[in-house]
């Protein structure tokens, strides 16, 4: 009973926490290597360093925008 | 399960029709209270009835008919996300995610400081421009904008302004949304420079918060790749480490003293770190303190949506002051046009059209999401508008005109400026003045021009009276300057990086190695010269004996509402070009009442004979008082008297720039339209519906 519960609120912890980085924009590497995964088999995906350092070259190196 | 925009608006129930008819009662019922009560304070619960029923009823059917009868949104047709799904840029993401993450994007200090200052005029202008003005204007824009960009695979308004209307438009767009940066960094810097001008507790709470964000980012990159909660919780505990040790410094006698700067040493400092944050790597500065700022500014949302709803608090600010006229000391100018310019977040704003169709497109999943994101966002910037400007007015005019008029209106001791205020019909004595200082832990709030400390005050106001008062006031007032310098310094140091792509992107078509963003030397050169652009403004507004947010918020708030205009450009021509002509007023109506309202303000701003109005008239008076060797009060030097007219004639030059860009873009989109009308074939770019790629499960 008791470690179910513990899972349970793990769970949903871990289900905040990535609603709260998909807020903030910052990027999903999970769902990146499903969808190189599903798409691309023949690739091999980013590690998990290299994709966030990518993303993060990505997110300020074109003029994006900024607001008031 | 896929669905389409609903056919038939009309609520489907006769118990749904009742309910509809009940919020637009109750609507009314509180609009007609606020505007029609005199004498007794109202209470702010009347404002939030009268803001949200309208809210609901513009969401639940305006936003409903420009979604099935402009666009007819149709979740079959698989949006860019799902087509061009890389797992990077182009990610599927739910419309709650997506809502989160476009508002926490379009937010900023714009509605938390406009709305104060305009409480110049009472708190009736200010709601009924907020409120009308979103539903009818703001959220329209964001909403057609954030349609046409998924429609056309994420592009930029930038892009469809060029490819829609005409290269003229591009170009004449690209250019004016360079100086509307400029004018942006500054008139925010300066309302950095104003919170934290001799007070070294908000100095050194801002100042740590630059460690803070460089130990995140080395953390980040080194220890714990991609942990951004991690990070940011360990940030957010140092933030509020920084909050006690500005308070430590603020008591300690001698460091007190090294932390008091001045206005000029502050803006010097502010270019600086707005350059270094321009060069070094983003990961060490940019992007943490961008997930920083994030959290706060929900937080300082949150927080002020919770200490209103259990305060709330009686407006004590007439519903309309005797400033109307023309004669208000926070800023020149009468309600028409100055009011609807100076609160343009929260009720439109042009950047948002940026965002719009920025990251935010290429992360809807379906069509109708975007109702909710484009619409639904700018609504809650609305309401924060809203609860910005019920702060400003729960405090008592007296005490408002006090922190917000210039030293050059009010003198410089507190009894002077109780005399003025007294002559304007308000009261606030020297005393009750000294100690709100000395209870918000500064040495004076008295020509605090820029909003923030009037807004901090006023925080710190409702959640003292809520959570008991004392040293917490102190607290309370440091929290929320800490809150607002540090999401403003994130729109510097982005912006400056922004501002130097874009002039970069500019400058190439004169110098083709200027665009090259992987030399060191160019990439010094272009953001030194953008810092040097918004720097010059900065310094003019920190050294202006007015106070500089008198002549630098209305240049931004025409600008801003300039760039509304050119997207509303934009949207016209896209639904022109959709063969949607005769829903064509949705855009025009706002864009119509846009270029009104600038071209009479800038117009204003440029010949009004009054100095303390128009640029070139207080040019021309400096110009006498220089011929007749005498210095005007305030001014220490003939060379300091110089560079005010100079500056004069810049500011003058850059008003009549705007107004000159929007006169291009409207005629060049006329031209196009007439010619769609006339027969000419539409070139629309909407990518075309592919029925083959379907959507969603």
């Amino acid at each position: 009973m008791r470690p179910r519960r513990f899972r349970r609120i793990a769970d949903l912890l871990a289900r905040a926490g990535w609603v709260i980085r998909r807020v903030l924009g910052a990027p999903d590497y999970a769902a990146y290597v499903e969808h190189v995964h599903r798409v691309h088999p023949d690739r091999t995906p980013l590690t998990a360093d290299a994709f966030a350092r990518d993303a993060l070259a990505r997110r300020y190196d074109r003029p994006g925008s900024r607001c008031c | 399960m896929p669905s389409l925009a609903p056919r038939s608006l009309a609520p489907r129930t006769p118990l749904a029709a009742l309910g509809w008819a009940l919020v637009a009662v109750s609507g009314a019922g509180a609009l007609a209270l606020v505007a029609l009560s005199r004498g007794e304070p109202v209470s702010a619960i009347w404002l939030l009835v009268a803001a949200l029923c309208i809210y609901a009823i513009g969401y639940r059917f305006y936003s409903a008919f420009i979604a099935a009868r402009i666009f007819a949104l149709d979740d079959r047709r698989a949006t860019p996300a799902v087509r061009l799904s890389d797992g990077r840029d182009f990610v599927p993401t739910n419309r709650w995610i997506v809502f989160g993450h476009h508002f926490a994007a379009i937010a900023g200090p714009g509605p938390l400081v406009g709305p104060t200052l305009a409480a110049q005029f009472g708190y009736l202008p200010g709601i009924l421009w907020i409120v009308v003005g979103v539903v009818l204007g703001g959220a329209v824009q964001d909403f057609v904008i954030l349609c046409a960009s998924m429609r056309r695979d994420g592009k930029s308004l930038g892009q469809m302004a060029k490819e829609e209307i005409g290269p003229i438009a591009g170009f004449t767009g690209m250019v004016a949304v360079l100086g509307i940066m400029i004018v942006l960094i500054a008139v925010l810097g300066l309302v950095v420079v104003n919170a934290l001008r001799s007070s070294p507790w908000g100095t050194v709470t801002i100042g740590l918060t630059i460690p803070i964000a460089m130990l995140m980012g080395l953390y980040m990159r080194w220890l714990r790749p991609g942990r951004v909660l991690e990070t940011s919780a360990i940030g957010l505990v140092l933030l509020m480490a920084s909050l006690f040790a500005g308070r430590w410094v603020a008591e300690h006698l001698s460091l007190a003293q090294l932390f008091t700067l001045d206005g000029r040493t502050l803006a010097v400092l502010i270019m600086v770190y707005s350059f270094a944050a321009s060069v070094l790597p983003v990961w060490l500065l940019l992007a943490p303190r961008d997930y920083l700022s994030a959290f706060v500014k929900i937080g300082v949302v949150v927080a002020l949506a919770i200490g209103i709803l259990v305060a709330l608090p009686p407006l004590q600010m007439p519903a309309l002051t005797r400033f109307t006229d023309g004669t208000g000391p926070v800023f020149a100018g009468k309600l028409f046009p100055f009011g609807f310019i100076t609160i343009a977040c929260g009720a439109i704003s042009g950047f948002h059209a940026l965002i719009a169709s920025g990251t935010t497109p290429k992360l809807v999943e379906r069509e109708t999401d975007a109702r909710l994101v484009g619409y639904g966002a700018m609504l809650v910037e609305s309401f924060v508008a809203v609860m910005a400007l019920i702060a400003a007015c729960a405090l008592t005019p007296g005490v408002y005109f006090a922190i917000n008029a210039p030293a050059g209106a009010l003198g410089t001791s507190a009894q002077s400026a109780a005399t003025t205020i007294a002559s304007w019909g308000f009261t606030v004595t020297p005393a009750e003045m000294i100690e709100l200082a000395r209870q918000v832990g500064e040495t004076s709030l008295l020509s605090r021009t820029g909003g923030a400390p009037s807004l901090a005050v006023g925080m710190a106001h409702i959640f003292s009276g809520m959570l008991g008062g004392g040293g917490a006031m102190a607290l309370w007032y440091h929290f929320a300057i800490m809150f607002e310098a540090l999401f403003i310094l994130t729109t510097l140091d982005a912006g400056t990086r922004v501002g130097r792509f874009m002039l970069q992107d500019i400058g190439r078509h004169l110098w083709p190695r200027f665009g090259s963003t992987s030399s060191g030397p160019i990439v010094v050169l272009s953001s030194a010269l953008f810092v040097a652009m918004w720097g010059w403004f900065l310094w003019q507004g920190v050294v202006d004996p007015l106070g500089g947010i008198n002549s630098l918020w209305p240049l931004f708030g025409i600008s801003n509402q300039l760039l509304a205009a050119v997207a509303l450009c934009v949207a016209t021509t896209v639904i022109v070009k959709m063969g949607k002509a005769r829903y064509a007023w949705t855009t025009l109506l706002p864009l119509a009442w846009l270029a009104i309202v600038t071209m009479t303000a800038g117009w204003h701003k440029l010949f009004s004979p009054l100095p303390k109005l128009g640029f070139l008239a207080h040019a021309r008076a400096l110009q006498a008082a220089s011929a007749a060797g005498t210095l005007p009060p305030g001014i220490h030097s003939s060379g300091e008297l110089a560079r005010l007219i100079a500056n004069d004639y810049l500011d003058a030059a850059v008003a009549a720039f705007f107004l000159v860009s929007v006169l291009v873009v409207i005629a060049d989109s006329a031209r196009e339209w007439r010619a769609v009308l006339g027969g000419k074939p539409a070139r629309s770019t909407e990518t075309p519906f592919d029925s083959r790629v379907v959507a969603g499960d």
